[in-house]
């Protein structure tokens, strides 16, 4: 990855390689939502390169932690999501075999 | 003054939007020639002047989020996720597609193909036909890795049609797994030295641990693969690798996965009388129905929104004023349709896993 770094660290665009928009949007929604992100946008330089440039612009703290912090939320929503799924999974197939066993 | 006072509505409770403008944030409104407010509003100060936070907090999302499976099968599953955003259920659609691994074939070797169907045409067929093999058990196949037991998995298929017979026809129950690896030999350059076959495996695949209880093997047995004529033969091994849907579509591990946000059908206005019944009939997916409601008076319900296919009809002509049609924001019905490698639901989990994945190398790579 590299990290267009510039004087002032509010302001920063960050190029990852081997991404695309599932990263990249996923991330957008999330620094977008964060309150300390005053600007935030992606975009594919060219559809046959994978390379998306993420710009981060924040209202004082430095643009890379707060990414940072973006992609670790993201983790935990989905560690959520996936706990979430799961139980009801479980719980659908327990109640689906507690009425198999009732209807036979 | 005034301008404060278009900012400080009395009658609406600090740190909520008012109604109009709420409906707007958590629907898409469906209108007869296109819909409106489809944009999510992201940016979390968007309704800072009424005071209103528009900001994610993990812990909101944590109390919020939901899950309901409403279908589960053996390969299929429905369910509504609830209380999340495009954004993240399109970054596990996409996921499921492309880059969930399945194990496919990616290498054929022909000894003998007197078939009408070239070997290409073949080949490619062969790398279609679904896997019963956990993707998981194995490691992908690098350009400089010798194929082995852990990245490899080879089939043999050996048909012939007699001849002075019908015709014959070849289907998937044809390929037969070669768990101790590939039969057939290199051609080597020097004479003298023992001949190696195209894999190395170091022990047979049915004795490793995580695999014997499961043999490998074609998921569906009746594919029809091609037709010999009389006397026609095809001999070939066929090299079966793990791989992500990316590369080829041959990997994807579902048929197709999707989702469609919720639809909301609303009766803004009673519908009465003769109306009501020519709005139940004008639903193609009976959505509506018509209630007594005493005094041989009749009423339309909605009764079926979820069926609701957003077709429109309902609000093309006459009584479009009754009706809004909506969808809800953040509420998905996802469905999975597994090619069979895995079941749709532990292809759900493993899709979120690399999600994760990709947010950690990334991190590792921000320090
Ligand atoms: S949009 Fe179509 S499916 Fe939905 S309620 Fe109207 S007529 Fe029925």
């Amino acid at each position: 990855m590299e990290h267009g770094s510039l004087t002032d660290s509010k302001n920063s665009t960050f190029c990852l390689m081997d991404e695309d928009h599932t990263l990249a949007n996923s991330v957008r929604f999330l620094l977008n939502k964060d309150p300390r992100v005053e600007f935030c946008g992606y975009s594919i330089p060219h559809p046959s390169e994978n390379k998306v440039n993420i710009r981060v612009q924040t209202t004082g703290d430095s643009a890379k932690d707060v990414l940072k912090e973006s992609f670790q939320d993201l983790i935990f929503l989905c560690q959520h999501v996936r706990s979430t799924f799961e139980k009801s999974v479980a719980d659908f197939k327990s109640t689906q075999s507690r009425q198999e066993m009732n209807g036979a | 003054m005034s301008e404060t006072a278009s900012l400080n509505m009395q009658d609406i409770p600090q740190g909520q939007l008012p109604e109009h403008i709420e409906l707007q944030r958590a629907r898409v409104f469906c209108k007869a020639d296109a819909p409106v407010h489809t944009e999510d509003v992201e940016y979390s100060g968007a309704y800072a002047a009424v005071g209103f936070d528009n900001s994610l907090q993990v812990d909101d999302f944590r109390r919020d989020f939901r899950v309901e499976i409403k279908n589960l099968s053996m390969d299929d599953i429905e369910f509504d996720m609830i209380g999340i955003d495009a954004s993240l259920a399109n970054a596990f659609r996409r996921i499921l597609i492309a880059e969930v691994p399945t194990m496919a074939i990616e290498k054929v070797l022909i000894v003998n193909n007197t078939s009408v169907m070239a070997d290409e045409i073949l080949s490619h067929r062969l790398g279609l036909l679904p896997i019963e093999a956990d993707p998981r058990l194995f490691d992908f196949l690098s350009e400089n890795d010798t194929p082995n037991e852990r990245n490899t998995i080879v089939f043999k298929m050996e048909v012939h049609c007699k001849k002075r017979g019908p015709r014959l026809t070849v289907k998937s129950d044809q390929l037969k797994w070669l768990p101790n690896g590939s039969e057939l030999l290199m051609e080597s350059p020097n004479p003298s030295t023992k001949p190696r076959s195209f894999t190395s495996f170091s022990c047979s695949q049915a004795s490793l641990p995580q695999i014997s209880g499961r043999p490998i093997g074609m998921k569906h047995l009746d594919i029809i693969i091609t037709q010999l004529g009389p006397g026609q033969s095809i001999e070939l091994e066929a090299h079966a690798v793990k791989g992500t849907g990316k590369v080829h579509a041959k990997w994807s591990p579902v048929g197709t996965t999707w989702y469609r946000m919720l639809p909301e059908v609303k009766l803004l206005k009673e519908v009465r009388g003769n109306d009501a019944e020519k709005l139940v009939k004008k639903c193609p997916r009976k959505v509506f129905d018509v209630e007594d409601v005493g005094h041989a008076m009749k009423k339309a319900v909605v009764s079926r929104p979820r069926d609701c296919t957003l077709c429109r009809e309902c609000i093309s002509g006459a009584g479009e004023e009754n009706i809004a049609l909506r969808r809800v924001r953040d509420h998905f019905i996802f469905t999975v349709e597994s090619t069979g490698a895995l079941p749709a639901e532990v292809l759900f989990t493993e899709a979120v896993k690399i999600l994760e994945e990709k947010c950690e190398r990334v991190i590792s790579e921000l320090s």
